[in-house]
C-alpha cells in the first residue's frame, strides 16, 4: 500500500504524470481564481453554475447520439455544460432581480431544478439501446483515472491564462475585489475587470467537472482560499498560499485515489483539502481557533492582574488598613469578584513577585509591583481625565469607559496622553472620583 | 400508452409524502433567507447516514435519524465556527463545510457499500423502485416501509410546527421581537437545521437527495410569488410539492416515449416539474409575477402619456393666440418644455387611446379636446399648477424648477389629494407665475 502511494506520488508512470499533471495545474487555477471569488462573496453563485451543466452535458450527449456520433467527445460535453452553466448563471440573476427572493433562494432553485433536469435526462440516457453512458457517471463525482494527454493539456493552458492575466491584473482585481465602488468612481472598468472574474472561474469550473466531479468542483474553488485566510491578511500572500494548498490537495488526493480506484476522485481530493482547511482553521497564525484562544486568554489573564493591582494599589492610598479577611473582602467587593476569580488574581500576582503576606496580614506590594502598579493606575487615571476633558463623557461613566481601554493602552498611546494632559508630567493624577462620587467606594 | 402499476401509484405517493414533509421546513428556510442551509445540510448528512449504516450494518431507520440530527446541528454549528473565525461570508463557510462533509461521507459510503448494499448514486437519485419491496405493517396497514418513514417525518413535521407555530412566525419575521417576549430564536433556528437533517435522511433513501434540495426549495420560492400571508404560504408550498410529484411521475413515464425513448428518473423529472411550477408562478403570479408587473408598468406609462398629452391640449386652450385651441402632432413636440420631445411614437399610442376613449377628437392634423376630455384635461392641469404653488410656497422651490416637479406628481394625485392641496391653498387662484388654476 505505502510503496504504491509512493510510486504514484514520485510519478513513476506516465499516465500518472498525465494525471498529476491535471488535477494539480486545476488545483492551482482553482486557488487562484477562488481567491477573489470568495473576496467577491461570489462562493455559492458557482455552486449553481457547475450543477446548472449537468442538463447541458446530458442534453450534448443525446444531440451527438442522434447526430451519429459517439457521444464521448470531450469538447461537445464540456460545450454543453458551458451553455447550460451559464443559462443557470443567467437565471439566478433573473430571479434575485425580478422577484422579491433572495438570492440565497434563487441559487437553490437554480441548481436543484437544473440538476434534477441533467438527472432526467441522464435517466433517458442509461436505459439508450447501445449508447455508451459509462463515461457521464464520472461528471457527477468525478474520475480522474480516464484523463487523457489533450485534456490534461487543456487543463494545464487554462490554468496558465488564469496564471498570467491574475498577475497582469493583480493591482486591478485587488482594487476592484476590496472596494468596487471606489474602483468605480476612480474609472476603472469594474464591469469588465468583473465578467474577466467571472470568466475565469467558470472555466475552471467547466474544466475540472470530469477530475472531480459537479457536486465538488466548487470546493476546489473555494476551500484552498478559505484555509488561506487563516494565515495572512496580505493579499498577495493569500493568492500564493491559495494556489499551494489546491496543488498538494490535489497532488495527495490524486495520488490516493489512484491506489483506491473504488474512492471517486474528486472527494478524496476535497478531503485532502478540508483536512488542509481543518488545519488551517485550527492553527492559522492570522486567524486560527487556537491564536484566538490563546491570545484571548493572555488579554484576559493581563487584564484581571491589572484590575487587582490597581484595586490594591488605591485600597493602599486610601490609608485605610484592615486585616488581611477584610482587605480580600474590600477587593472583591470593588471589582465584583467571585472568590474563585479573585484568589486566581492573588495567585498570579503572588507568583509573578508583585505582591506578598505574611501569613494572616494583608496583602503587600513588592517593590516591583508597586511600580507596576503604579504605572496601571496612572494609566487608568490618564485616560479618565481625556474622557472627562476632551471626550465629554460624563464623571460616573469613565470609569467604564478607562476599564475596557486601559489594558490595551502601549506605550506610544501612554505618551499621547501625556502629551495631552502635559499638567500631570510624570505625576499620578488624584482620582477624578474622590471628590465627585466619594461614596463610591474607591472604584475609580 | 401509459402503463399504471401499484409501483407508479406508490412513487407518486413516496413522492407527495416526501415533498409535502420538504415543503412544509423549506417554506421556513425561504422565508428566513436560509434557503442554500437546506441545500447544505442535506449534502451533509452523508458521513451521518454512512457512519450508521457502518455501525449498525443495517439501513435502521432510528440510528440514521438520531445521526442526522446530531449532523444537522452540527453542520449548523460548524458554518458559524467557519463563519466567525475565518471572517467568511455565510455563503462561503456553508460552501467549505458540505463539500467537504459530503466528500467525506461519499468514501464513507464507499467503505459502507461492504455492509450494505448502497452506491452514490443511489444517494442522488435514491432507489424509488425499490420502494415497494420492503414492506411493514403500520397501525394495520402494510405500507412499504420507505412510505411508512416518510410518513412519519410528515407527521413529526407537521406536529412541530403546528405546535410552535407562533414561535416559528416570530422567530422567522421578527427575532428581535421575538428575543424579546422569550422566544429563542437561535434554538428555532437548530430546531428547523434538525427538522431539515431529519427530513433528508427520511426521503433520500426514496426519492434521492437532488429531489430533496428541490423540494425544500423550489415549492417555498414558489409560495413567496402568490401570497403574502404565512398560513396560505405554507398550504400552497405543500400543495406545489404534492402536485410536482404527481404530474414528475407521470411525465417521467409519459414523455420520453414522444421521443422514441424508454422512461426516466422519477425524482430528476419530479425536480423538473418544480422548476416548470416555479417559472409558471414567475411569469403569470397575480401581483408578483413578470406579466402582471409588467402590465401595470405597461398601463402606468400610458396614463401618464395620455394625462401629459392632455395637459399640453389643456394649456393650448388657455393660449389667446390659438385660434382652434388645439394642437398638431409636430405642435406636441415643440411646444416649450413637451414631454413629447423626441419621444414620437409615445405622442402616437398616447393620441390614438385617447381617441378611442373620446377625451380628443382629431380633424385633418388638429387635435382638440371634446367635453370630456376637457374634464379629465383641467383636473390634470388643476393638479399640476397646485404642486407648483405648494412647492414654491411651502418648499421654497426656484421658479425654474417647479415645472419638473410638479409635471412628475401630476400623475399620482387622486381627487383626496387635489381636495387637500386646494384646501391648503384655498385663498390663492393662481399658480406662481399667475396662471388660473382650473
Amino acid at each position: 500500500m505505502i510503496t504504491q502511494l509512493l510510486r504514484v506520488l514520485s510519478l513513476a508512470d506516465y499516465n500518472t504524470r498525465v494525471v498529476m499533471f491535471g488535477t494539480v495545474t486545476l488545483g492551482i487555477a482553482g486557488g487562484v481564481a477562488g481567491v477573489f471569488l470568495l473576496l467577491r462573496r461570489r462562493a455559492l453563485l458557482v455552486d449553481a453554475v457547475s450543477h446548472a451543466s449537468l442538463p447541458g452535458v446530458a442534453a450534448a450527449f443525446l444531440l451527438a447520439v442522434t447526430l451519429g456520433g459517439s457521444g464521448r467527445s470531450l469538447p461537445v460535453l464540456m460545450l454543453g455544460a458551458l451553455v447550460s452553466g451559464l443559462l443557470g448563471m443567467g437565471c439566478v440573476i433573473i430571479i434575485s432581480r425580478f422577484t422579491r427572493l433572495s438570492q440565497d433562494a434563487a441559487l437553490g432553485i437554480v441548481l436543484s431544478v437544473f440538476f434534477g433536469f441533467g438527472a432526467a435526462l441522464l435517466g433517458i440516457i442509461q436505459k439508450m439501446r447501445g449508447a455508451q453512458a459509462a463515461g457521464l457517471d464520472g461528471f457527477i463525482f468525478g474520475k480522474t483515472a480516464s484523463m487523457i494527454r489533450s485534456e490534461a493539456l487543456l487543463i494545464g493552458i487554462a490554468a496558465l491564462v488564469v496564471i498570467v492575466l491574475t498577475a497582469v491584473l493583480f493591482k486591478e482585481l485587488r482594487l476592484f475585489t476590496f472596494d468596487p465602488d471606489f474602483a468605480a468612481g476612480d474609472g476603472w472598468p469594474v464591469q469588465r475587470l468583473d465578467l474577466l472574474l467571472m470568466t475565469l472561474v467558470v472555466a475552471v469550473t467547466i474544466l475540472g467537472l470530469q477530475a472531480v466531479g459537479i457536486i465538488l468542483i466548487i470546493a476546489i474553488l473555494i476551500v484552498p482560499p478559505a484555509a488561506a485566510r487563516f494565515w495572512t491578511d496580505n493579499l498577495l500572500v493569500m493568492v500564493l498560499l491559495s494556489a499551494l494548498i489546491g496543488a498538494l490537495g490535489a497532488y495527495f488526493g490524486t495520488g490516493i485515489s489512484a491506489i483506491a480506484p473504488r474512492l471517486p476522485a474528486g472527494a478524496v481530493i476535497v478531503t485532502v483539502l478540508g483536512a488542509a482547511f481543518l488545519f488551517s482553521l485550527l492553527f492559522g497564525s492570522s486567524r486560527g481557533v487556537v491564536r484566538a484562544a490563546l491570545w484571548s486568554r493572555a488579554v484576559n489573564r493581563n487584564t484581571l492582574r491589572q484590575n487587582l493591582l490597581r484595586a490594591l494599589f488605591e485600597y493602599e492610598e486610601s490609608g485605610v488598613r484592615h486585616g488581611m479577611q477584610e482587605q480580600l473582602q474590600y477587593l472583591q467587593s470593588v471589582r465584583g469578584w467571585t472568590v474563585r476569580e479573585l484568589r486566581r488574581a492573588i495567585r498570579m500576582l503572588a507568583r509573578s513577585g508583585m505582591i506578598y503576606h505574611v501569613s494572616g496580614q494583608p496583602w503587600r506590594f513588592s517593590e516591583t509591583g508597586s511600580g507596576a502598579a503604579m504605572r496601571v493606575t496612572r494609566n487608568h487615571r490618564l485616560w479618565e481625565v481625556y474622557l472627562l476633558e476632551h471626550a465629554d463623557v460624563a464623571p460616573s461613566q469613565v470609569d467604564q469607559g478607562a476599564d475596557f481601554i486601559e489594558h490595551v493602552l502601549g506605550e506610544t498611546l501612554v505618551a499621547e496622553l501625556e502629551a495631552a494632559l502635559p499638567r500631570f508630567g510624570k505625576a499620578l493624577p488624584t482620582s477624578v472620583h474622590s471628590l465627585s462620587n466619594a461614596d463610591h467606594g474607591g472604584g475609580g | 400508452m401509459i402503463l399504471w402499476t401499484s409501483l407508479d401509484t406508490w412513487i407518486v405517493v413516496a413522492g407527495a409524502l416526501a415533498g409535502a414533509a420538504c415543503a412544509l421546513v423549506g417554506a421556513f428556510l425561504v422565508l428566513r433567507k436560509t434557503s442554500m442551509m437546506g441545500d447544505a445540510i442535506s449534502h451533509a448528512v452523508l458521513p451521518g447516514i454512512a457512519i450508521a449504516f457502518i455501525m449498525t450494518a443495517s439501513r435502521a431507520a432510528g440510528v440514521m435519524f438520531i445521526g442526522a440530527a446530531i449532523v444537522g446541528v452540527i453542520t449548523a454549528l460548524l458554518v458559524e465556527v467557519v463563519r466567525r473565525y475565518g471572517k467568511l461570508e455565510h455563503g462561503a463557510s456553508m460552501g467549505v463545510v458540505f463539500t467537504v462533509l459530503f466528500a467525506v461521507g461519499l468514501i464513507l459510503i464507499e467503505r459502507a457499500a461492504r455492509h450494505v448494499d448502497i452506491h452514490p448514486e443511489h444517494v442522488l437519485y435514491g432507489a424509488v423502485e425499490l420502494v415497494p419491496l420492503h414492506v411493514v405493517t403500520l397501525a394495520g396497514f402494510e405500507l412499504p416501509r420507505g412510505v411508512a418513514v416518510l410518513l412519519v417525518t410528515l407527521i413529526v413535521n407537521l406536529t412541530v410546527i403546528t405546535a410552535l407555530f407562533k414561535e416559528l412566525r416570530l422567530a422567522t419575521f421578527d427575532p428581535g421581537l421575538a428575543t424579546t417576549l422569550g422566544i429563542n430564536a437561535t434554538a428555532m433556528h437548530y430546531l428547523l437545521m434538525t427538522l431539515t437533517a431529519l427530513t433528508t435522511v427520511a426521503a433520500f433513501e426514496v426519492v434521492g437527495s437532488i429531489l430533496v434540495i428541490a423540494m425544500l426549495i423550489v415549492p417555498g420560492a414558489t409560495a413567496h410569488l402568490l401570497t403574502r400571508r404565512l398560513l396560505p404560504f405554507l398550504v400552497v408550498s405543500v400543495v406545489v410539492a404534492v402536485m410536482a410529484a404527481f404530474l414528475g411521475h407521470i411525465a417521467a413515464i409519459g414523455i420520453p416515449p414522444w421521443f422514441g425513448f424508454e422512461d426516466t428518473s422519477s425524482s430528476g423529472s419530479m425536480a423538473t416539474v418544480l422548476g416548470l411550477l416555479f417559472l409558471l408562478a414567475f411569469l403569470a403570479a397575480p401581483e408578483q409575477g413578470v406579466i402582471a408587473r409588467g402590465l401595470n408598468l405597461a398601463g402606468l406609462r400610458l396614463s401618464i402619456v395620455t394625462q401629459d398629452a392632455l395637459g399640453l391640449l389643456a394649456r393650448a386652450a388657455e393660449d389667446p393666440q390659438n385660434p382652434d385651441a388645439g394642437l398638431s402632432f409636430a405642435d406636441f413636440c415643440l411646444v416649450s418644455r413637451s414631454p413629447f420631445t423626441a419621444r414620437a411614437p409615445a405622442l402616437t399610442v398616447a393620441l390614438l387611446l385617447l381617441r378611442l376613449r373620446g377625451q380628443v377628437s382629431a380633424s385633418g392634423n388638429r387635435y382638440r379636446l371634446t367635453a370630456r376630455g376637457r374634464a379629465e384635461a383641467l383636473r390634470v392641469l388643476r393638479a399640476h399648477r397646485l404642486w407648483e404653488r405648494f412647492f414654491y410656497d411651502d418648499g421654497q422651490v426656484e421658479l425654474d424648477e417647479l415645472h419638473a416637479a410638479a409635471d412628475l406628481l401630476e400623475h399620482y394625485t387622486d381627487a383626496g389629494l387635489r381636495n387637500a392641496l386646494a384646501e391648503r391653498f384655498a385663498g390663492q387662484s393662481t399658480d406662481p407665475r399667475g396662471r388660473r388654476i382650473p
